[in-house]
C-alpha cells in the first residue's frame, strides 16, 4: 500500500516536472520565434550573417571549387590584372589570387575562430571566477588584464609574437592571449550584476552549490554579452590576424593566408594595386559582416531598445 | 576634491611594477635558453657563454630584475644586439616621428568622431543618421593599412598628389594621418552615438525642455556634457589604440619611427631593443590612460567632490 | 464666486507611434479643466495615461514616440496645441511649470544647482546674473532650505531626495507660475519627507493663488490636497467629481475599489479588499467597458458597449452604464 502511494507521488512529481519543463520550452521556443522575427527586421545584420554563411561555406568547399592550383607558378602571365580567366589578376609568380583567396578562406578564418573560440573560453571562465568569488582571484585576474591592457590593441599580440617567433600557430596564440583580457572583464562585470540580482541571492538563501549557482543561474545571465562580445571580436581577431601577416610576423609568405598576400602586394602597389585590392577588400568584408551581425545581435537582446 | 587623483595616481605605480616584472621576463619567455636563441644556432658555446655572462642571464632571477630597473631609473636600457649603440640613443632619435604621427591623429579623429556620433544621436533615425553609421563601422571594419595602401595606389601612384612615404612637408601627413585616425573616428561616433542616446532618455534632459530652455542649448549644455563624460572614459584606450596603429602606420608609409623600430627589432631578434620598446610603449600609454582618468575626474563632479 | 477658468482639455487623444502606421492610443478623447486658484487631483494605476495627460499639456513628447493626434488644450486663452513652438518655450517653465517624480535624477548632475536655476529664471525675466541668483536663493529660503547659498554651490549628488525636491519646486516656482503641474511629486520619497513637500506645495499655493494639477496615485495625497479630483482608466476618465463627493458617494465602481484598497485606521477590516486583475494593455483594449473585465457590477451590456461619461450631478461626472440618466 505504501509503495502503491510512493509510486504515485513520485509519478505526480514526475508529472509536474515535465509539465513545467514543456511550459518553459513553449516560453522558450516564443521567445526564441520573438527573437529570430526581431532579428531579421535588422537588415544590416541579416546581409552580415548571410556574409557570414557564404564565407563558412567557401572555407569548406573553396579548394575543390578554385579555378587554378592556388600555387601553381605561371611565370608568363605573373602581375596580370582581372580579367575574365584571373577574376582577381595574378600576383608575382603568376598565381590565380581568386584561387589563393579560395583556398586561403580556411587558414584565415580557421585561424581567427580558433584563437577566439579558445580566448573566449579562457577569458569567461576567469571572468566568472573573478566576478563571483572576489578577493585574491578577483585581483589576480583583474591586475593581469590591466597589464596585457597596457599594451594596446595589436601591440600585445605583436609581443606575444616576438617571444613565441613569427608564424602562424604563434599569430594563433597571439590573437589567443590578445582575446583573453577582453573577455575576462565584462564576464567579470556581468557575473558582478547578475550577482547582485535578486534571484540569485534567492538561490544563495535556498543553499544552492557554489559550482551549480555559477553555472545554472549566474552563467545563463551573462550569456547575452557573452555572445555579443564573442562576434565582435572575432572581426577584431581577423584584422590582427591580418596586420600580424601584414607586417610579417604571420604566415609563411608561400601559405595563401589573406593578410600574408597583402603584405606581398605592398611590393607591387605601383604596378599591380590588385595584389593590394582585392585581399584588402575582402578582409574588410569579412570583418565588417562580423561587426554588423554583432551590432545586430546587440540591438536584438538590448531590451532597452526596441 | 584631491583624493581621487592622488589614489589614481598612486594606482599606476604598482602596474607600473607589474609591466616592468612582464617586459623584464620578456627574455625569459622566449622558450628554449635566451642566450642560445640570441646568439644563433650555429653559435659556439662559448660565445653562449659569453652573452649569458654580458645580459648577467647566469644570476639570480631576482638579482637580475634589480639589476635591470636600476638600470633603466638611470635611463640605460641595454644596448642593441644589432647595431651596438644603446636602445635608449634609438628610441630617442625615433620617437618623434611617431609622436607626431599620433599627434596628427588625435588633432582631428577623436573629435571629428564625436561630432559625427553626437549629431547622429539628435538625428536619430534620419537619413544623416544612417549614413554616419554606416560610414563609421565601414571606418571601424576596415583594416588600416589597407586603407593606407590604397590611399597611396590613388593619391601618390595614380593623381601624384601626395608623396606615398615619409613625412617630411605637411602633405606627407595626410595620409599617415588618415590612415592612423580612421579607426578611432569610427569608434568614438559609434560610442559617443549610443552614450548621447542615453542621456537624451535622462530626466534632466526633460526638466530642461521643461525650464523653456531651446533645444539647442538642452542638447549641448545639458545632454552633451553628460555624454562627453561617459566617452572620456575610453578616450585613453583609444588613443593608446593610436599608439600601436603607429606600428602599422609607419610600415606602411616607411617612416623611421618607434613601430618600424619594433617591427624591425623582432625580425632581427634585436631582443634589447624589443625590450626597451615595449616598456616605453607600455609606459606611455599608461600614462595616456592616467591623463585621461584625471580629465575624467575634472569633468565629472560626482568624482572629483567625493 | 464666479471661478475662472485657467485651463480647458477638450477632447485630447495622444498616440504613440511604434511606426508610421501602427500606434497605440496612451489617452482617448479627455476633457477637463482646471480653474484658477484649484488643486485638482488626477488619480489612478500607473499606466493609466496620468503623465502622459501632463507630459501632453506641456507638448514635451515630441521628443518621444508620442504625439496629440486630436483635440485642444485652452490654457489662459491661448490654444497650446496651435502655437509655435517658440511660443511654446515661453509659456514653459513661465507661465506653466512642472515637477516630476524622480527629483534626484531630473536634475542635471554635472551642472551646480545655481547655474540650473540661474537658466531657468534668466529664461523668462530680464534679470541679470547677480540678480537671478539673488532670486535663486530667495526661492530656496522660500520653500524652506535653511542655507540656500550652500545649495546654490552645491551638484545634485551632493542633495537628499527631499532637498532635491525642494530644489525643483523652487525651479518651478521661480518665475511665478500661474499653474503647476506636479508628476507624483512624492512617489519617490520618504513618507516624512512626503508630508513636509506637501505641505510646501500646500503653503506656496495658497499664498501665490496659483493652481496645481497633482498627479498621483495615492490617494492619501488627494484627499488632503485637492479640491476636485478626476480618476483615469486605460487612457480615460471615469469619474469626475469634488473630493468630498467622490469619498462619500463614488459613483464608478474603480473609484469604489480604490477608495476601499486605502487601508483605515480602527475599521474593523481584516483583509483589505482589492480590485482583482490589472490595468488592460492599452493594445489590447477589451470591447465594451475598459474597466469590465475587472468589474463586479458587469453586465452584458457593459461587456459590448461602451458607457458615455454622464453628468450625473451639478458637478460628477461617471463613465458608467448603472449611471446612465
Amino acid at each position: 500500500m505504501a509503495d502503491i502511494q510512493k509510486n504515485e507521488q513520485q509519478q505526480n512529481t514526475a508529472f509536474e516536472s515535465n509539465y513545467i519543463d514543456e511550459n518553459i520550452k513553449a516560453d522558450q521556443s516564443s521567445k526564441a520565434k520573438a527573437f529570430v522575427k526581431k532579428f531579421l527586421k535588422r537588415k544590416t545584420a541579416v546581409l552580415g550573417l548571410i556574409i557570414i554563411v557564404l564565407l563558412i561555406i567557401i572555407a569548406i568547399i573553396g579548394p575543390y571549387i578554385a579555378p587554378y592550383q592556388y600555387d601553381a607558378y605561371d611565370y608568363a602571365n605573373a602581375l596580370q590584372g582581372p580579367s575574365a580567366e584571373h577574376l582577381f589578376g595574378t600576383d608575382h609568380y603568376g598565381r590565380d589570387i581568386f584561387s589563393r583567396m579560395l583556398v586561403g578562406a580556411r587558414l584565415t578564418l580557421g585561424v581567427s575562430l580558433s584563437a577566439v573560440i579558445v580566448g573566449a573560453a579562457l577569458g569567461t571562465v576567469l571572468g566568472l571566477l573573478a566576478g563571483y568569488y572576489g578577493g585574491i582571484i578577483e585581483t589576480l585576474v583583474m591586475r593581469g588584464s590591466d597589464v596585457l591592457f597596457s599594451f594596446p590593441d595589436i601591440l600585445l599580440a605583436i609581443a606575444i609574437v616576438a617571444i613565441l617567433g613569427p608564424g602562424i600557430i604563434n599569430v594563433l596564440i597571439a590573437v589567443m592571449v590578445f582575446t583573453i583580457p577582453s573577455f575576462a572583464r565584462i564576464m567579470r562585470s556581468a557575473t558582478l550584476a547578475v550577482k547582485g540580482s535578486l534571484y540569485v541571492e534567492v538561490a544563495q538563501s535556498l543553499g544552492c552549490k557554489d559550482s551549480r549557482l555559477l553555472f545554472v543561474h549566474i552563467f545563463p545571465g551573462t550569456i547575452q554579452s557573452l555572445i555579443v562580445n564573442f562576434t565582435m571580436r572575432i572581426g577584431s581577431a581577423i584584422m590582427a590576424a591580418a596586420s600580424l601577416s601584414f607586417l610579417g610576423f604571420g604566415a609563411n609568405v608561400t601559405e595563401p593566408e589573406w593578410g600574408a598576400m597583402l603584405s606581398q602586394g605592398r611590393n607591387y602597389i605601383g604596378i599591380a594595386s590588385h595584389m593590394v585590392y582585392f585581399p584588402g577588400l575582402v578582409i574588410f568584408l569579412t570583418v565588417l559582416a562580423f561587426n554588423l551581425f554583432g551590432d545586430g545581435l546587440r540591438d536584438t537582446l538590448d531590451p532597452k531598445i526596441k | 576634491m584631491s583624493r581621487y587623483f592622488v589614489r589614481r595616481i598612486l594606482a599606476t605605480i604598482p602596474l607600473m611594477f607589474i609591466i616592468s616584472i612582464f617586459v623584464f621576463m620578456f627574455i625569459h619567455l622566449i622558450p628554449g635558453d635566451p642566450a642560445r636563441t640570441i646568439a644563433g644556432l650555429d653559435a659556439e658555446e662559448w660565445q653562449v657563454e659569453a652573452i649569458r655572462e654580458e645580459y648577467g642571464l647566469n644570476k639570480p632571477i631576482v638579482t637580475q630584475y634589480v639589476d635591470y630597473m636600476v638600470k633603466l631609473f638611470h635611463g640605460d636600457m641595454g644596448e642593441s644586439m644589432k647595431s651596438f649603440t644603446p636602445v635608449s640613443e634609438l628610441i630617442a632619435e625615433r620617437m618623434p616621428q611617431t609622436l607626431k604621427l599620433v599627434f596628427a591623429g588625435v588633432l582631428w579623429a577623436p573629435i571629428l568622431g564625436i561630432f559625427i556620433g553626437v549629431m547622429s544621436a539628435i538625428k536619430q533615425g534620419k537619413i544623416f543618421d544612417h549614413v554616419c553609421m554606416l560610414i563609421a563601422i565601414t571606418g571601424l571594419s576596415a583594416p588600416g593599412f589597407w586603407l593606407g595602401l590604397m590611399g597611396i595606389q590613388i593619391f601618390s601612384v595614380q593623381l601624384g598628389w601626395l608623396p606615398s612615404g615619409g613625412l617630411d612637408s605637411w602633405k606627407g601627413f595626410i595620409l599617415p594621418s588618415f590612415t592612423m585616425g580612421c579607426g578611432i573616428m569610427a569608434v568614438l561616433a559609434r560610442y559617443s552615438r549610443s552614450s548621447m542616446l542615453e542621456t537624451l532618455r535622462e530626466d534632466y534632459v526633460r526638466t530642461a525642455r521643461a525650464k523653456g530652455q531651446k533645444e539647442s542649448l538642452v542638447m549641448f549644455s545639458h545632454a552633451f556634457r553628460n555624454s562627453l563624460i561617459q566617452v572620456v572614459t575610453i578616450l585613453g584606450l583609444q588613443i593608446g589604440g593610436l599608439l600601436s596603429g603607429s606600428v602599422l602606420t609607419e610600415t606602411v608609409f616607411s617612416i623611421p619611427g618607434m613601430g618600424r623600430l619594433l617591427t624591425d627589432s623582432i625580425q632581427f631578434r634585436d631582443y634589447a631593443a624589443v625590450q626597451g620598446l615595449l616598456m616605453l610603449f607600455a609606459l606611455q600609454y599608461v600614462l595616456i590612460n592616467l591623463v585621461v582618468d584625471l580629465l575624467y575626474g575634472v569633468i565629472n563632479p560626482k568624482i572629483r567632490l567625493d | 464666486m464666479v471661478q475662472e477658468r485657467l485651463l480647458t482639455v477638450n477632447k485630447l487623444r495622444t498616440e504613440f507611434f511604434q511606426s508610421k502606421k501602427s500606434s497605440v492610443t496612451a489617452i482617448n478623447e479627455i476633457s477637463f479643466h482646471l480653474d484658477k486658484g484649484e488643486i485638482l487631483g488626477l488619480v489612478g494605476e500607473s499606466g493609466c495615461g496620468k503623465s502622459v495627460t501632463s507630459l501632453s499639456i506641456m507638448r514635451l513628447l515630441n521628443f518621444t514616440s508620442g504625439k496629440v493626434t486630436k483635440g485642444e488644450v485652452i490654457f489662459d486663452g491661448e490654444d497650446l496645441q496651435k502655437i509655435s513652438e517658440n511660443e511654446m518655450r515661453k509659456i514653459r517653465g513661465g507661465k506653466m511649470s512642472m515637477i516630476f517624480q524622480e527629483p534626484m535624477s531630473s536634475l542635471n548632475p554635472a551642472m551646480r544647482i545655481d547655474k540650473q536655476m540661474i537658466e531657468g529664471i534668466r529664461l523668462h525675466t530680464n534679470m541679470s546674473k547677480e540678480e537671478a541668483r539673488k532670486h535663486a536663493s530667495k526661492m530656496l529660503s522660500q520653500v524652506g532650505i535653511p542655507d540656500p547659498e550652500r545649495v546654490l554651490k552645491n551638484y545634485p549628488h551632493q542633495l537628499s531626495g527631499g532637498m532635491s525636491q525642494r530644489v525643483m519646486i523652487a525651479m518651478a516656482m521661480s518665475c511665478n507660475p500661474q499653474m503647476l503641474i506636479a508628476d507624483e511629486p512624492t512617489t519617490a520619497l520618504d513618507v516624512t519627507i512626503q508630508a513636509q513637500i506637501l505641505e510646501l506645495m500646500k503653503k506656496i499655493q495658497q499664498e501665490e493663488g496659483m493652481s496645481i494639477l497633482l498627479i498621483t496615485h495615492d490617494l492619501g495625497v488627494v484627499a488632503e490636497m485637492c479640491t476636485r479630483v478626476i480618476v483615469m482608466y486605460a487612457g480615460e476618465i471615469v469619474e469626475e467629481a469634488p473630493v468630498e463627493e467622490l469619498f462619500n458617494h463614488p459613483t464608478h465602481p474603480y473609484t469604489e475599489g480604490l477608495i476601499a484598497s486605502v487601508p483605515k485606521l480602527g475599521s474593523g477590516v481584516k483583509v483589505l479588499p482589492s480590485i482583482p486583475g490589472s490595468v488592460p494593455d492599452l493594445s489590447m483594449l477589451p470591447k465594451g467597458c475598459r474597466f469590465a473585465p475587472r468589474c463586479k457590477y458587469a453586465t452584458e451590456r457593459c461587456r459590448n458597449e461602451e458607457p458615455d461619461l454622464f453628468q450625473i450631478s451639478a458637478n460628477q461626472k461617471c463613465r458608467c452604464w448603472r449611471q446612465e440618466r
